[in-house]
């Protein structure tokens, strides 16, 4: 069972996120992190892997130098190899490119199983990548899998969510699925993992080295403004002689000002 | 001094140690603490992770880790509480490594090996009813009867007296003599005559299990003791110089958990029409918990920096646990009156740090014999001579390389 996880790191989600001049401002960005759905499709294929008790899992990443450190936290986590994608035409692509680069980068990898990767970016959240990647590959797509039911030859039996529920897919393999948050709880890197994460094969590769040329790769859309949500106003508290009287009162507020009932 | 610059391997332990006290140790330990229980939920975890090796080499069961890495994996811990870094520093500091630096061959793979993966706890029994800070009167004795010695007297306010599987008892071998009739033992809960219990009714760091050792006539094999005879209060020493510097870490971790708690509490509350933060008397107190935070963070940097090269650092480290566990003592004073009734109350975590601080100016040399330590050296009065057995400087080849070392 040999397994491509694609990973990006992204901002902590803890992050307080600053816009400067319509756009985030870059200067608020210091902590990374997996991308956190990225980080379930990690957790699922060590799974796998373990549980298949052969194969290897290949991490394959498009980021800037520095997301080296946390490409080999997925490594420390227990992933094998790492494919780290670095060119300067890969700054700034959309999810149209991503998944061209991506999917340049899988072919060259070849001989897979499966691909594997998280929904959406916790950063941009477009939830495209994992789409295109399939139509670029040519395979079967699941997307919001939770849970792999059975995996086996050539054929695969997955739970994804839908609203409300889940439902139960089969899909031939190779495919491509997309990580929902399942039951199973990403695990913390060893320490030995942590030490033994420099000694994994660690690629890194260029757009030339993938074969694509970076006019190809041009944005087909573009981010205008980026606006935080409105400051949350201060609660009022409801006046009123009676409670009657104060529960009237709100209904008209619920309904008159906020527009809600 | 490689000042302050991390690897991205002691970075990643930063972000997987802080974020196992975060989800795994913050959510549980207060109502652990309630009860005066000790987590043992919590050792199979930290075993999982490699934590009760975290600087033990590889080839004797540990993670290969350096020093600067115990001290960070301490002080995440105790930024979630004291008693779970006691864990490591008696495990790893008083026991683990004094095997790896004391120990033979023989010993390192029956003992070091299970204790590093955490299938055996470990601890260190030096203090006694009567004998404290003054060790060299301790009274337990250690008479050699053929291949074996028999072991009579009582520890007492041992760390995991009542969890450890293995304990290394300090006992004189010649009780004419004071400090050179002090003779170290390794001693398994399963010996005959070896009886321990939990003392009761702590002020802090309830989630740690203290306790008892009571020593009936156990007979311990002679090949178990570390050392030679009268080595005894020398290992216990160089045990002392491991373990302070994982108190010192923990209790940045705990001046870091107080300025944070402070800082947020402080610019909610308001009093007088204002934040609190924005008083000047309560913006002192952040003040000095945030100077204390960096003065702390560098004296164990130092320790640390020193430990990874080899250097005798018992000045440095004591002088790192003096000022560190005075300085969380008062931060977390400090948090608890920022904090107002509220912080006297279990409902927030400020009255826990400050109990829990108040153990570490005591323990692994109090304040007042750090002082009389520094003041020695100061003066002239003290010298460090070198030690049969030092521990090793950091080598990253040797601690990584895995596989069974040759018998001597
Ligand atoms: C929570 C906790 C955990 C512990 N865990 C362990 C453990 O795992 N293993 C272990 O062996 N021990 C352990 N101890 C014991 C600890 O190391 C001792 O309590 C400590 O060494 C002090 O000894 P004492 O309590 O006998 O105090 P004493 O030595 O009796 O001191 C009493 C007071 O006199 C002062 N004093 C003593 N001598 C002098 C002097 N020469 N000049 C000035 N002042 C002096 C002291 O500073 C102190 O204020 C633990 C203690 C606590 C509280």
């Amino acid at each position: 069972m040999n397994i491509i996880v694609c990973m990006k790191r992204t901002p902590d989600t803890a992050t307080k996120i600053a816009v400067k001049d319509g756009q985030i401002d870059p200067a608020c960005l210091d902590t990374w992190i997996i991308n956190p759905y990225d980080e379930y499709a990690i957790e699922e294929a060590l799974q796998l892997r373990d549980r298949a008790g052969e194969g290897k899992i290949t991490l394959v990443s498009i980021g800037p130098p520095e997301a080296q450190e946390t490409i080999r936290k997925g490594l420390a986590m227990g992933c094998d190899e790492a494919v780290h994608l670095v060119d300067d035409a890969f700054a700034g692509l959309d999810p149209l490119g991503a998944a061209k680069v991506l999917a340049a980068a899988i072919q060259k990898v070849g001989d897979f199983d499966l691909v594997y990767t998280g929904w959406k970016g916790v950063d941009e959240d477009h939830g495209q990548t994992g789409i295109y990647l399939a139509e670029f590959l040519g395979l079967p797509h699941v997307s919001m899998v939770v849970k792999i039911d059975d995996i086996g030859d050539g054929e695969a039996r997955v739970e994804r969510e839908v609203e409300g529920g889940h439902e139960l897919v089969r899909t031939s393999l190779p495919a491509v699925f997309t990580a929902q948050k399942g039951e199973n709880e990403p695990r913390y890197p060893t320490l030995r993992g942590i030490m033994g994460a420099k000694k994994k094969p660690f690629q890194t590769w260029s757009a030339a080295d993938v074969g694509l040329d970076p006019a190809g790769l041009q944005p087909v859309q573009e981010i205008l403004s980026v606006t935080l949500p409105p400051q949350r106003q201060a609660g009022r508290i409801v006046e009123g002689e009676t409670v009657e009287e104060k529960a009237r009162e709100l209904a008209r507020l619920l309904r008159e000002e906020a527009k809600v009932i | 001094m490689n000042f302050m610059q991390f690897t991205e391997e002691q970075e990643m332990l930063r972000e997987i140690a802080y974020d196992f006290a975060r989800n795994e140790v913050r959510p549980l330990i207060k109502a652990y603490d309630r009860r005066a229980e000790f987590p043992q939920e919590l050792l199979p975890k930290m075993a999982a992770l490699g934590f009760l090796g975290v600087c033990i080499p590889m080839r004797y069961g540990g993670a290969g880790m350096d020093y600067v890495s115990l001290g960070i994996l301490c002080e995440a811990l105790e930024w979630a509480d004291s008693s779970v870094r006691e864990t490591i520093a008696v495990h790893v500091g008083l026991n683990g490594l004094p095997l790896f630096q004391w120990g033979n061959e023989a010993q390192k793979q029956k003992y070091l090996v299970p204790q590093s993966r955490g299938d055996k706890i470990a601890c260190f029994g030096l203090t006694e009813p009567g004998a404290g800070s003054d060790v060299a009167n301790l009274s337990t004795h250690a008479r050699r009867a053929g291949d074996r010695y028999i072991l009579n007297g009582e520890k007492m306010w041992i760390t995991l007296a009542d969890v450890a599987d293995h304990f290394l008892i300090f006992a004189k071998t010649d009780p004419a003599a004071r400090h050179r009739g002090i003779s170290a033992f390794i001693v398994e809960r399963g010996f005959s005559g070896v009886t321990t219990g939990t003392i009761h009714g702590k002020m802090g760091v309830r989630a740690s299990n203290t306790g008892w050792i009571a020593l009936q006539d156990a007979e311990v094999p002679a090949e178990n003791r570390l050392g030679r005879e009268g080595e005894g209060f020398k290992i216990a020493m160089s045990a002392l110089d491991n373990a302070r510097y994982t108190v010192a870490a923990g209790a940045v971790g705990v001046i870091k958990a107080c300025l944070e708690e402070s800082v947020q509490y402080a610019n909610q509350r308001e009093t007088f029409g204002q934040k609190i933060g924005e008083h000047q008397l309560v913006q002192q107190m952040i003040a000095r918990m945030a100077q204390r935070r960096d003065a702390g963070e560098l004296l164990v940097a130092k320790a640390g920096w020193l430990k990874n090269r080899g250097i005798r650092n018992t000045r440095e480290t004591s002088m790192a646990k003096w000022y560190c566990t005075e300085a969380a003592l008062a931060s977390a004073n400090d948090a608890v009156q920022i904090h107002g009734a509220y912080g006297y109350s279990d409902e927030y975590n400020v009255e826990r740090y400050l109990r829990n601080a108040k153990s570490a100016v005591i323990y692994e040399g109090t304040t007042q014999i750090h002082e009389l330590v520094q003041g020695a050296y100061a003066l002239g009065y003290r010298q460090d001579k070198p030690l049969r057995c030092e521990l090793p400087a950091y080598d990253r080849s040797y601690w990584q390389e895995e596989g069974e070392a040759t018998l001597e």
